[in-house]
């Protein structure tokens, strides 16, 4: 046996603690990640989604007290968690959606290229991120 | 549905065809479909939003409706969704099945909530 094969490297399972923090992942990698994280935060917080579709939706008096959740709380729970909760809801809807939606077209027209994958993902997070910001805006009362 | 049950198909497994995959893309473009419509009738809609304008968006008989089925098609998105993730990261079968009959219990649960919700209206 040569030299060279003997330094050949051995590729074992990764531990997740170690070796994920130090992987560098292309923005498709951040997309893709990114895509099953929100999908997760979503489906967690999914009972809070139906409250808020209840609150809003029910009566005159639970409006009011939908709305007073974003300022004064609800609860024993602040209104700022609540704003904080909702902003973090907002970016997961926008960044699943987007990305989603990049899957659907790559899928349609079968748009699978290293400069494609790179492009479309550098677009997903910048309109996920920003159009979060603009309606994080709103939702702090900006504007 | 499916006869050919290989040997290596296994009880909290999944991805044995292409019913998923589509179902994921189908029932993922309906919800996109969805918001544009509940978003634009929130944007093109004069004036503050108070109780009755967003209240009415939901209370017609068609939109009712047309909100029930995207209720299902997204209890299902997500059903496969959080399958995935189970089963790419929780190997025993025993867990992954808790986990798996946890997911079901708190989607169908969300599920019939909201429908309440709706239905009421």
């Amino acid at each position: 046996m040569t030299e060279l094969a003997k330094k050949r490297p051995e590729f074992r399972n990764i531990n997740a603690l170690v070796d994920l923090p130090t992987y560098r992942l292309p923005a498709a990698g951040f997309v893709s990640i990114l895509h099953r994280i929100s999908g997760l935060v979503m489906f967690l917080l999914l009972p809070l989604l139906v409250w808020m579709f209840d609150t809003s939706v029910s009566s005159e008096i639970s409006f009011a007290k939908f709305k007073a959740a974003f300022n004064v709380g609800v609860g024993f729970v602040p209104g700022i968690v609540v704003q904080l909760v909702a902003l973090v809801l907002i970016w997961a809807y926008l960044h699943h959606l987007i990305a989603g939606v990049r899957h659907i077209y790559m899928d349609a027209r079968h748009a699978v290229s290293k400069e494609f994958g790179k492009s479309s993902a550098v677009v997903t997070l910048v309109l996920s991120l920003g159009l979060t910001a603009a309606l994080g805006a709103k939702l702090f009362g900006l504007y | 549905m499916s006869v050919n049950y290989g040997s290596k198909r296994i009880v909290v497994g999944a991805h044995y065809g292409l019913r998923d995959w589509l179902a994921q893309r189908v029932t993922g473009a309906l919800i996109t479909l969805f918001t544009l419509v509940v978003l634009s009738q929130v944007l093109f809609t004069s004036g503050e939003i108070g109780y009755d304008k967003w209240a009415g968006i939901f209370s017609g008989q068609c939109m009712k409706a047309l909100t029930f089925s995207i209720f299902i098609a997204l209890t299902y998105h997500v059903w496969v969704g959080v399958r995935d993730i189970w089963m790419d990261y929780v190997k025993p079968v025993g867990v992954r099945l808790v986990l798996q009959v946890f997911t079901l219990v708190w989607l169908v649960s969300c599920l019939g909530w909201a429908i309440q919700v709706l239905w009421r209206l």
